[in-house]
């Protein structure tokens, strides 16, 4: 298949390049839809690789790349299950979140997270899946789950913890902080910064030029640079569920969901 | 080094310019959510434009709970 279309993105593959297209309303948020649509993204890949050498992940929406996982439907979906039943689902849908997640991080073609505005939480770890960020100069990460009782589930501590600093990672997730394109440039998180609305751009010049590499030494570059750190990933969602199974992250899953706040994602 | 008064002004005219606000027609007091009618996300692009603007890193919970153009610039004025 050479293109998809779905309720909650799409791709389209063009001389030699994926064009992937995060489009949910309002932001991107990653609940079971969009989950199942990456999982056909994927599922598509043995067809694709063969023709690929780069692959760009974008945002169609307005206000950014994405604001991280469906927590209204993680929350309504809990909330009339039991604790054991609310705990299976959660680790069920982790397992098949890093499932997907692993298989963009490992992909042997080159991988690119264009974003602009915002990229936290599930969206941010979707974009450390990638092999290079760029971003727009109105970019921000952020991992603000602590708010929730919670670390990052979608492998964001192992990535971000692959690609940059400690005191930077520390920062991000001990105060749960946003920080902007500049800062995360910096920190060595990205890797291309571009003026407001030009990051697609940049992000499509770059894959131009990557197609013209020997495909042998791209993917062996990849493998050599750019390992899945599968067991950290693993210990990490024995935490997360370990953490999620107590009932103070339904009371801020609950409080987060009814706020009104400017600023939701502290606490 | 900016005067408090010199960041006010010029978060007033930053407001003005990206939220569509006539010139003129915000001042110190005013609460930004109400006269911007900005939601949660444009609430973040604001600080994104502020931290540009002023080359600065505004982390969000010095702001958090912030509602007003001369409180914000009184904490831009303590990251310059």
């Amino acid at each position: 298949m050479k293109s998809f279309t779905g309720k909650t993105l799409r791709w389209e593959w063009r001389d030699g390049v994926i064009e992937l297209t995060l489009d949910r309303e309002p932001a991107n948020e990653i609940g079971t839809a969009m989950l199942a649509e990456l999982e056909q993204f994927v599922g598509a890949f043995p067809g694709l690789i063969p023709e690929t050498a780069a692959c760009i992940i974008s945002s169609n929406r307005k206000h950014g790349f994405s604001a991280g996982a469906d927590l209204r439907e993680l929350y309504h979906g809990a909330e009339p299950l039991s604790e054991k039943e609310r705990l299976a689902g959660v680790r069920a849908f982790i397992e098949r979140i890093h499932a997907v997640f692993n298989a963009i991080d490992a992909a042997p073609f080159t991988t690119i997270a264009a974003v602009h505005g915002v990229c936290f939480g599930g969206g941010f770890e979707l974009a450390l899946t990638c092999d290079m960020i760029f971003a727009d100069q109105m970019a921000r990460f952020a991992f603000p789950e602590l708010r929730l009782g919670l670390i990052p589930g979608f492998g964001g501590i192992p990535r971000l913890r692959r690609d940059v600093g400690n005191v930077f990672m520390r920062d991000l997730l001990f105060t749960g902080r946003s920080v902007n394109a500049a800062r995360a440039q910096a920190a060595g998180l990205v890797a291309q910064l571009t003026s407001e609305g030009q990051v697609l751009k940049a992000a499509r010049s770059a894959a131009a030029q990557i197609t013209k590499f020997d495909t042998v030494a791209r993917e062996a570059a990849k493998r050599f640079v750019k390992p899945v750190p599968v067991d950290e990933l693993r210990r990490e969602i024995d935490l997360f569920c370990e953490l999620f199974a107590r009932p103070t992250v339904m009371a801020a899953l609950k409080k987060f969901v009814e706020s009104t706040d400017a600023m939701p994602y502290l606490p | 080094m900016r005067t408090l008064e010199q960041t006010t002004q010029e978060v007033l005219d930053l407001a003005s310019k990206h939220f569509n606000v006539p010139a003129g027609s915000l001042a110190p007091e005013d609460d930004f959510f109400k006269k911007l009618g900005i939601d949660s996300l444009q609430t973040l692009e604001m600080l994104s434009r502020l931290e540009n603007h002023f080359g600065i890193e505004l982390p969000d919970y010095e702001v958090q709970g912030v509602s007003d153009f001369r409180t914000l610039a009184s904490r831009i004025q303590s990251r310059l």
